[in-house]
């Protein structure tokens, strides 16, 4: 499929947040993952949007919402790409690019059913391990997982 | 060292100085004292190899234990969590020796109680006291952990002590050789970080090529219990079974190990050969018990 021009697609928002450069089908992980509910927040996705960079990309634009620190890791898991721009009146106040966190408290469920933090009533944590591609490691179970084999607690 | 929960978070130089003070222990040359000190062996899973082992070496160091042995008569089958059953125990008694079936359940007990905790097993995930006795196993009978060759040969997937005792053993420069039925292989995650340690290693499926080379065979149980369907342990029970004929030229410091319980897999004719030292390997865990009970109560 031939990526979309971003131009003719995605209006620009007054204030909120722009996350740009996410990994082409990513950007619907990290609605989620931030919670946006539609009716408090006006949300734009842009899917499979053509990128000079990255050939394709997703683009999420958000009316009225700052994100987190702890935000800003998660979205950094999913896409280590994504630029996070924070907008006001129209103009661009702070561009970030998170980093990958070294551990993860209480974001991820451990794929290992047998993993004490899917017996008990226990917060997870995860430690990073590798970062290109990122695999992380349950504090538990001990065992070694990709990202994207790990679900995120909604 | 505050508690023995994995392998993973114990270093070269601690390896090397549990393997010094069991020696020593042995030898008689420290005699620790765990007089008026009571461990609790809380066995949520059964085993009695692990729990005797444990609660000789309390006794022959003048301690005492509490056990609980299987959860099914306790206030864990009326629901109680975990973490509630363990804050309890920490009222009682001066440290925990724990096996759960349930993974990652000895590294939360060391996050809600302030008593040393020792992992006596966690699932398939670490049993540490067990790559810690077959350890000094090896350096008795080798004289060193460095640049040996060692065969592990049966279940390699779910047993944990192999996977124990292969990170350990990264450290140490080792040749590995792996065999293992169908899908019981090495997982992928611990092959993945002996790569990243430079540690050679092969799969084989024949194992009487690399018999002469070998310092240290270690064999496993296919364990039955691990298996969902019946048929499957079935298929592959019989794979790998060693006998006399099989170990005919081996290196006169050729040892054979095994963790114990055996089944078919080291057939009872191997039990008078030289190189059978699985029974000596149960009695070095009680050593190595006493040293590591010793090192986190600060005995010595």
């Amino acid at each position: 499929m031939t990526p979309v021009k971003e131009k003719l697609k995605v209006d620009p928002i007054k204030s909120g947040t722009v996350i740009d450069h996410i990994t082409a089908g990513k950007a619907l992980v990290i609605a989620d993952v931030l919670n946006l509910n539609p009716p408090e927040n006006l949300m734009m996705i842009g899917v499979n949007l053509h990128s000079r960079k990255m050939g394709a990309k997703d683009i999420l634009k958000i009316e009225n919402r700052r994100l987190t620190e702890d935000e800003m890791n998660s979205i950094a898991l999913i896409s280590p790409t994504a630029t996070i721009i924070a907008i006001k009146d129209f103009v661009v106040v702070e561009k970030r690019h998170p980093a990958i966190p070294d551990t993860i408290s209480d974001k991820l469920i451990c794929p290992n059913p047998n993993c004490v933090t899917n017996v008990e009533q226990i917060p997870t944590r995860f430690e990073v391990v590798d970062r290109d591609p990122v695999s992380v490691r349950c504090h538990y179970c001990e065992k070694k997982y990709a990202i994207q084999d790990v679900q995120f607690k909604f | 060292m505050q508690n023995l929960v994995s392998m993973r978070q114990v270093n070269k130089d601690e390896i090397l100085r549990l393997i010094d003070l069991a020696a020593q222990i042995e030898q008689g040359k420290i005699k620790p004292d765990l007089s008026g000190k009571l461990g609790a062996l809380l066995f949520f899973e059964p085993s009695t190899r692990t729990l005797f082992s444990f609660d000789t070496a309390i006794k022959r160091m003048g301690g005492n234990s509490i056990v609980m042995a299987g959860a099914g008569s306790t206030s864990v089958k009326k629901g109680e969590s975990l973490a509630d059953t363990l804050m309890t125990i920490n009222q009682y008694a001066d440290f925990i020796v724990m096996r759960h079936k349930v993974e990652g359940a000895a590294r939360l007990a060391t996050e809600v109680v302030d008593i040393p905790v020792i992992n006596a097993g966690d699932g398939t995930n670490q049993h540490p006291t067990q790559a810690m006795l077959d350890l000094y196993s090896i350096f008795k009978t080798q004289g060193t952990l460095q640049n040996l060759t060692i065969a592990m040969i049966g279940d390699l997937r779910l047993g944990r002590t192999v996977h124990s005792l292969a990170q350990a053993l990264s450290e140490f420069n080792p040749t590995f050789y792996f065999a293992s039925p169908g899908h019981l292989q090495m997982p992928r995650y611990i092959k993945d970080e002996l790569r990243a340690k430079n540690v050679r290693f092969e799969e084989v499926e024949d194992i009487k090529p690399i018999i002469p080379k070998l310092d240290v065979m270690y064999v496993t149980r296919i364990q039955k219990e691990r298996f969902a369907v019946l048929e499957d342990y079935e298929k592959v029970k019989d794979a790998y079974i060693i006998t006399p004929d099989v170990l005919t030229r081996v290196k006169d410091n050729f040892v054979l190990m095994h963790p114990l319980p055996r089944v078919n897999e080291i057939t009872t004719d191997v039990d008078k050969e030289r190189y059978a030292y699985y029974f000596q390997q149960a009695r070095n865990g009680v050593f190595m018990r006493q040293a590591i009970i010793s090192q986190l109560l600060q005995l010595v």
